[in-house]
């Protein structure tokens, strides 16, 4: 009953979605019509990323209202949201992760790590950023990027 | 008057197939404002079925028939039995062989399909998944036999048709013990055999909790979109023999276009009662550890075996 009633109180937490960000309709979203699965690889994040992606689909940002829904197998996904440098024991993991996902599919390098190794440019650990070990298709910048540029990423893809 | 017959079941199985994917687009967004959230269209479910059937197949490398078979084989099953089953009409083309052990075994093929299937990637979680949802099916599929037994025995015909007719007829047989037993026997049931909490969590990540999305890992694009809409279809059908089995009225039980058009719209709004129901309750349970769910099915089945008993002894026959 006490949760009946914090269901009561809390009501609606969602933000009222923002204008659609300028730059949707490309191609790859026509392709998925409005409906996008989304594998996080975490390729050696300090999961500073992985926290902003859990405030991007939590209640406050609600992306999964645009279309977006984080499943649980490549084979499902329709996008690679790719967090972090990438380590040399993920570089092959990220690969076959992305090899198994089926076409047309999309790769998002979320965070400065993941575009340009960040903080962590150079370490003996890394193989390198994103783009150097598979295409890269999406950038988000930021460290960490604010859940609203993830949101509008993913709304460029969903088209919604 | 066979034409009509024809159309109900056209109307059923048309009904089930589009109905589905908005039952659970229905579900999602009622679980989502209860969370807070804004949630996805009711339409998201249909949205995402188009964009899979658009994309690239793949058969894993190393899988075999089974792998391939069990999509369709999921879907055709689940359709038969959404055709067999008295959902809108009683007087059926096909009503006579709407028997309650061929639907289970229907079902009872569809789950097995599945099961050889994630067996078949060789894949670890493919292999559990499919080890567990063989346990919870074996002991499923006794309960709503039993179940349906009971409901069965004042009408003398393990005919679904049969079964809900006499309910139309004489509604005093739902609301005693042996019926109101047997529902709640049969509702554990089918919370177990379509994968919803708190046996299974549709929506689990956690490869280690999946019961039934590990058996579907492996699959892609078109595969992945059969296997869904038929883990939709299911869920629908099953909802929608509850209300049958339970809450007979409005069923059509002439053949006229107004009595069906009625059922029509007294089924839809019966199955979104439930899902809705269903979707709101799931809020408030969390998922049973893996062992603790054959205590759950067997006090299930009891309550089936307590049907029975109250069926024979306070009936009088």
């Amino acid at each position: 009953m006490s949760l009946l009633r914090k269901i009561r109180d809390t009501g609606r937490v969602a933000e009222d979605a923002p204008p659609r960000p300028a730059g949707s309709g490309s191609r790859a979203a026509a392709a998925l019509g409005g409906s996008v699965q989304v594998r996080c690889v975490d390729a050696g994040s300090c999961n500073g990323c992985e926290i902003e992606i859990a405030a991007a689909f939590g209640p406050v940002h609600d992306a999964e209202r645009y279309g977006a829904r984080l499943v649980a197998s490549p084979r499902h996904a329709d996008v690679a949201l790719v967090t972090g440098p990438v380590t040399r024991n993920m570089a092959e993991p990220l690969r076959r992760t992305v090899a198994a996902m089926p076409r047309p599919r999309l790769v998002m390098a979320v965070g400065d790590c993941a575009m340009n190794c960040g903080e962590f440019a150079g370490a003996y650990g890394v193989e390198g950023a994103v783009a150097d070990v598979v295409a890269v298709d999406v950038q988000v910048a930021g460290c960490p990027p604010q859940p609203e540029k993830i949101v509008a990423a993913l709304r460029a893809v969903t088209g919604r | 008057m066979n034409g009509i017959g024809t159309a109900a079941v056209a109307a059923q199985v048309t009904l089930v197939v589009v109905g589905a994917p908005l039952l659970t687009g229905v579900m999602r967004k009622v679980r989502a404002r209860l969370e807070g959230r804004a949630g996805a269209a009711v339409t998201q479910p249909w949205r995402d079925l188009r964009k899979l059937l658009r994309k690239e197949a793949i058969t894993p490398l190393g899988t075999g028939p089974a792998f391939r078979a069990a999509p369709p084989l999921l879907v055709a099953t689940t359709a038969v039995v959404a055709a067999l089953v008295p959902l809108v009409s009683t007087t059926t083309p096909v009503s006579r062989r709407a028997d309650l052990i061929l639907v289970v075994a229907l079902l009872g093929l569809g789950t097995v399909a599945v099961a050889l299937a994630g067996l078949d990637t060789g894949t670890a979680f493919g292999g559990m998944g499919a080890s567990r949802q063989m346990t919870v099916a074996a002991l499923v599929e006794p309960t709503i036999l039993l179940a349906v037994f009971a409901l069965s025995m004042p009408t003398g015909s393990t005919n679904l048709s049969a079964i809900v007719t006499g309910g139309l007829h004489d509604p005093v047989r739902l609301a005693s013990p042996a019926g109101l037993l047997a529902t709640a026997a049969l509702a554990v049931a089918v919370l177990a055999e379509t994968g919803r909490l708190p046996v299974d969590n549709p929506a689990t990540h956690l490869e280690l909790t999946m019961v039934h999305e590990a058996t579907a890992l492996e699959f892609a694009g078109p595969d992945l979109a059969l296997v869904e809409l038929g883990t939709q279809m299911r869920l629908t059908v099953l909802l929608g023999l509850l209300a049958s089995l339970s809450a007979p009225w409005g069923i059509a039980t002439t053949t006229t276009p107004l009595a069906l058009a009625l059922a029509l719209a007294v089924l839809t709004a019966k199955v979104a009662l439930l899902g809705a129901a269903l979707a709101a309750a799931e809020v408030f349970w969390a998922k049973l550890r893996l062992f603790r769910v054959p205590e759950l099915l067997a006090g299930s089945f009891l309550l089936a075996v307590l049907a029975v008993t109250a069926s024979y002894f306070l009936t009088g026959e």
